[in-house]
């Protein structure tokens, strides 16, 4: 089997556009949850939201090819330009039936679909726009990303909710693997924040109220979180065999060691603790690596009372005494929820915190919860050297999927 | 002999033509006057896709519904005059 490495990142969060603005407010714990300016949320519960501040379509966009993106397609083509950039990718000719692209996104093209059918069924109009299936379907971003890179290996996407951009990067890194491709562009998308979903979302009754300062209002593993707030945006890694890497002289950010994903098989949005746990030891082991060899666990971290709380359960299982010294931080609380999203953007954290041996923090941790009894990273990123760390993302539907991630 | 008013339908017909190239030529980002009722779709560079495009516009401009049969037949500019025309001829009294 074939040796993966991680050579380029792209990002489009709450925290800004681009992986240095990213890594910067994350670092330094500054929050990018607001009150929601993409609609008026008055009324709402979950009237907070980690919205991506400042994209201007135009900036990035002509006109006419803005007729055919939806937003999150937008976020995917603007963080794949970056990692694209920032990697130095190139793809000759003779290699383009063996480079692919795999993007998770939970919902799709949700900004167009709320406002198709705020025409149809509000102002009663009989015919949806011709570009609205084009712009919704859940698979746009990797074909245009295709498109534009002359990309022509496997080109798909994956809809496993808030684990699809994890199952995305662990598939793509898996088809390297098998040789099926030298190379893969991989991540995921998502653009959420629209009133017929947020509305949903709050009908689960997992969205946390808007706190009175909005950038505290979401609050992992901490005693008084209130649930997750939604986020939005795109987090795109470039992938490619240890080879085709050292051939080109590219500076290799992190090897993706393991990749494991499980399912429950239980239950619809409850999280289990067996097929987690499992999930996390079959990434250990297919990256050779020991539970002790992990210096930091990026969590799941939603701040739900259950998930956090169930989380905790399933560390302590698999990594034991160690579980006891090894730094955890969910960063959802800077770059919220962003779901098909969310992994992508944390799996970046973690190569950027074994890059830079810094651990991101948890924010808006104020007090222990006996059911959450680790090292949560309060607060305060902490240098430390992370040699190899794991990220965990845990889907409805009880869809587990877990990275391990190396330093080189 | 003093030329008097045109005909009512000549009107609407010279209109309806400018306003379908108007449309393309907006749409495409074409000077109109390089568009003609002879044009075709392919020399217009218009796709499949851009041609539903179109019909949505023409569609919402004109308050009408082009069938799926006769938006199919559109090839030119003057297929698209002439099926619009009669869309519109075929509309029922009162319609908008």
């Amino acid at each position: 089997m074939r040796r993966v490495v991680v050579t380029g990142l792209g990002a489009v969060s709450a925290l800004g556009i681009g992986v240095p603005a990213f890594w910067e407010r994350l670092t330094a714990g500054q929050s990018g949850v607001r009150r929601i300016t993409a609609f008026d949320p008055t009324g709402y519960i979950a009237q907070a939201a980690a919205e991506v501040p400042g994209f201007s379509t135009e900036d990035y966009f002509e006109e006419t090819e803005r007729e055919l993106l939806d937003r999150f397609t937008q976020f995917a083509i603007v963080a794949t330009r970056e990692a694209c950039a920032q990697s130095g990718f190139e793809v000759a000719e003779d290699e383009r039936d063996r480079v692919g692209v795999a993007i998770g996104s939970g919902m799709g093209g949700v900004v167009t679909q709320d406002d198709g059918y705020r025409k149809l069924y509000g102002k009663g109009m009989t015919r949806a726009h011709p570009f609205t299936i084009p712009r919704v379907m859940n698979n746009a971003p990797a074909a245009h990303i295709s498109m534009r890179q002359h990309l022509r290996g496997p080109a798909l996407s994956i809809a496993t909710a808030c684990a699809a951009s994890a199952h995305a990067i662990g598939e793509a890194a898996e088809m390297i693997r098998a040789g099926r491709a030298d190379a893969m562009i991989a991540g995921g998308a998502e653009a959420p924040i629209v009133p017929g979903v947020v509305r949903c979302w709050e009908a689960m009754r997992v969205l946390a109220p808007m706190a009175d300062d909005p950038a505290q209002t979401c609050r992992p593993f901490s005693r008084d979180r209130l649930g997750m707030v939604l986020g939005e945006g795109a987090g795109i890694v470039i992938l490619e065999s240890w080879e085709r890497a050292s051939a080109r002289g590219a500076d290799i950010l992190a090897e993706l060691a393991g990749y494991a994903a499980t399912a429950d098989a239980e239950h619809i949005t409850q999280p289990g603790t067996q097929a987690p746990s499992r999930a996390i030891t079959l990434a250990l082991q297919q990256g050779g690596l020991a539970p002790t060899d992990i210096d930091y666990v990026n969590a799941h971290g939603t701040a739900t009372r259950l998930n956090d709380s169930t989380e905790t359960t399933i560390i302590k299982r698999v990594f034991g005494d160690h579980a006891r010294r090894l730094p955890v931080s969910s960063t959802k609380a800077l770059h919220g929820h962003a779901m098909g999203a969310s992994a992508a953007l944390e799996f970046i954290a973690t190569v950027l915190a074994i890059r830079h041996g810094v651990i991101p923090p948890t924010a808006n941790y104020s007090a222990p919860d006996p059911e959450c009894d680790l090292d949560y990273v309060p607060n305060e990123a902490r240098s430390t050297p992370v040699r190899a760390a794991i990220s965990n993302s845990f889907a409805f539907g009880g869809l587990n999927a877990v990275v391990a991630l190396k330093a080189v | 002999m003093i030329p008097v008013h045109a005909p009512r339908e000549d009107v609407v017909a010279d209109a309806l033509e400018q306003q379908v190239i108007d449309i393309i030529a907006k749409k495409r980002k074409l000077d109109p006057a390089t568009v003609t009722l002879d044009s075709t779709f392919e020399q217009l560079g218009v796709d499949s896709l851009d041609a539903a495009d179109l019909l949505f516009t023409f569609e919402d401009t004109f308050s009408i519904v082009v069938p799926d049969q006769a938006a199919q037949s559109m090839r030119s500019v003057r297929d698209v005059v002439d099926g619009l025309r009669k869309v519109l001829a075929d509309r029922p009294a009162g319609a908008p």
